[in-house]
């Protein structure tokens, strides 16, 4: 299969400081990926790598099938880039910011004036097209960069923290737009965030990273289970069975955990095909069972367990 | 080499510095200065104030003493009068220097805007996100700054002829400027000068990070013209046709060296690293 982006043991340094450590990843066409890491964790540095802004130290990196550090012209015809900061010439008015970089990417002249159009009129700009954008608020910014990365219709889009520094109506609007825009043409979307809500909500999968190197990567249910081992059952009980209820549980066949309090068992299991055996053990001994939830962890408390156990393993 | 792209990158840095107006207007009132106001106070000042032309221009030193001018310069207004050899030396020789700071100081401007103001108002990221080659940054950034910078040049040379030669009307009773070497100093030298502002601008914008310090670094090559016209007065050189050739060729030599410099700073690797 070809991926959209192919990185093996990529790496950059400066000087004695390693921003990016030996990453290794892939990424499928028409995923959204999300990059999550403290400031200095080597997100930024990453997307200068894989744009052929920046050479590498060592390791390959392979973006829509083509070389960075070899074809970066070509590359970036086909990728959009949202940066960290809008990057807007301020003295300029919107439509020729949109103008000037739709030139550069090399969008026909004859289709260029109806492709501004229709991007400011998607992103709520139209009536301040020919404003210049030093008079924008944050979050208009944010949006016109968003139609400059969006304007020659990339392949991949990387988005460096497309809402850091937005206030909530202004950042929801924002990642609005980047659902959209990731939905379209099946593009692939490389998201660099802080916001870990957003990258819950946005990514199908996420690549933690710390001090330029790579943590974990994997959707938030496989990172789930390798950090804890096993799938946790929380079953709220309507009435707790009389006798030794945990015995007969943890005598089950795939049950490796459990705690349990007047109204609440919580059970860790080896999989999903345990729990009916589990309900069942329950039941057979007279409790009422109200609710079975097999327990789903936020992206918030798999970021920190991994930051935590990098913190232990480091001590 | 892809030429939409460079002229798109020269046509937004003009627009940019015209949205900038500590930057061009030293570019307007410098000109003027030496189009207008310097001109017409050499040549109808005097006259106006009835100065008789052996004061302002001495030809024969007191007894014993050597002569006040140099031989060379003296051998340019061999013929004329006092007042016409004050006019033909001020304004058709001593002054022809100062034009040269018109290029140079038209290109560091844009080219301090354009090189370094890109970092310091932090849009430089963005170009480089962009397909345009390195080369092509390098070349659209080139023209934005050299291409006006001469452009302005030869305006104020074509301004500073008529008025110098309306004003000197009634003393030469002639059309006579330009001298010949004024053609080589405009052709030859001021591109070359306006070059120098600029390749000096991409080597200084690799180490300071605002706009004012670029320009006032890159100012500093005014020295080089207020060195030409010390040169002029002490008698050590005279712009005379040949010297004007061999000063282009000697500031052409220096630009190339200096672009080879600023070429191999002027990478993309080598720009992002220093944001």
């Amino acid at each position: 299969m070809a991926y959209a982006v192919e990185v093996e043991q990529l790496s950059r340094r400066f000087g004695s400081v390693a921003a990016v450590d030996g990453l290794t990843f892939r990424i499928e066409p028409g995923e959204v990926f999300g990059v999550l890491g403290p400031n200095g964790a080597g997100k930024t540095t990453t997307v200068r790598l894989l744009n052929g802004v920046l050479a590498p130290s060592g390791g390959r990196a392979w973006v829509l099938g083509l070389d960075p550090a070899a074809h970066g012209c070509e590359l970036r015809r086909r990728t959009g880039v949202l940066t960290e900061t809008p990057s807007l010439y301020e003295r300029l008015t919107a439509r020729d910011n949109l103008h000037f970089f739709g030139a550069l990417y090399g969008v026909a002249e004859a289709d260029l004036p109806r492709r501004v159009d229709d991007l400011l009129a998607l992103l709520g700009l139209s009536e301040r097209a020919n404003h210049k954008v030093g008079s924008f608020s944050k979050g208009m910014k944010q949006r016109l960069a968003l139609a400059r990365a969006l304007l020659h219709q990339p392949d991949l889009l990387f988005l460096d923290e497309p809402t850091a520094g937005l206030d909530p109506e202004a950042a929801r609007q924002v990642t609005a737009w980047i659902e959209q825009a990731s939905r379209e043409r099946g593009r692939t979307v490389f998201l660099c965030t802080h916001n870990l809500a957003e990258a819950q909500r946005l990514c199908h999968r996420v690549a933690v990273l710390d001090r330029g190197r790579l943590l974990a990567v994997g959707t938030a249910a496989e990172l789930a289970r390798t950090l804890w081992h096993g799938l946790w059952v929380d079953v709220d009980l309507r009435t707790r069975p009389p006798g030794a209820l945990a015995d007969s549980l943890r005598a089950l066949p795939g049950v490796t955990e459990l705690t349990l309090d007047e109204d609440r068992l919580a059970v860790q299991v080896e999989g999903e095909a345990v729990i009916p055996s589990v309900v069942a053990t329950v039941v057979g001994q007279g409790g009422q069972v109200l609710r079975v939830n097999p327990r789903v962890y936020s992206l918030e408390e798999i970021y920190f367990r991994l930051q935590r156990e990098r913190k232990e393993g480091a001590a | 080499m892809n030429w939409r792209t460079v002229r798109t990158l020269a046509a937004k840095d003009l627009k940019e510095v015209r949205q900038n107006r500590s930057a061009w207007i030293p570019a307007i009132v410098v000109p003027l200065l030496f189009v207008v106001v310097l001109p017409l106070a050499i040549i109808v000042a005097p006259s106006a104030a009835g100065l008789p032309g052996e004061v302002l221009l001495p030809r024969q030193g007191p007894a014993g003493m050597p002569n006040p001018l140099p031989p060379a310069l003296m051998a340019e207004v061999a013929g004329l009068d006092d007042m016409q050899a004050w006019v033909v030396l001020m304004a058709g020789y001593l002054l022809a220097p100062f034009f040269l700071v018109v290029p140079l100081m038209f290109a560091s401007i844009v080219g301090a805007d354009s090189f370094v103001g890109e970092k310091e108002r932090k849009t430089l990221e963005a170009l480089l996100y962009t397909p345009a080659s390195d080369r092509e940054l390098l070349v659209g950034k080139v023209l934005a700054s050299v291409t006006p910078a001469v452009a302005l040049a030869w305006l104020c040379f074509l301004a500073y002829g008529l008025v110098v030669n309306v004003a000197s009307g009634p003393i030469m009773g002639r059309v006579w400027f330009p001298p010949p070497a004024w053609w080589p100093l405009m052709l030859w030298v001021a591109p070359a000068v306006a070059t120098l502002g600029m390749a000096a601008t991409v080597l200084i914008s690799a180490r300071v990070s605002t706009f004012m310090e670029a320009y006032q670094l890159s100012g500093s090559l005014v020295v080089l013209v207020v060195g030409l016209v010390l040169g002029q007065v002490a008698g050590l050189l005279l712009l005379n046709v040949e010297t004007t050739l061999a000063l282009g060729l000697a500031l052409w030599l220096v630009d190339a060296a200096l672009l080879w410099f600023g070429v191999r700073t002027f990478t993309r690797s080598e720009l992002i690293a220093r944001i």
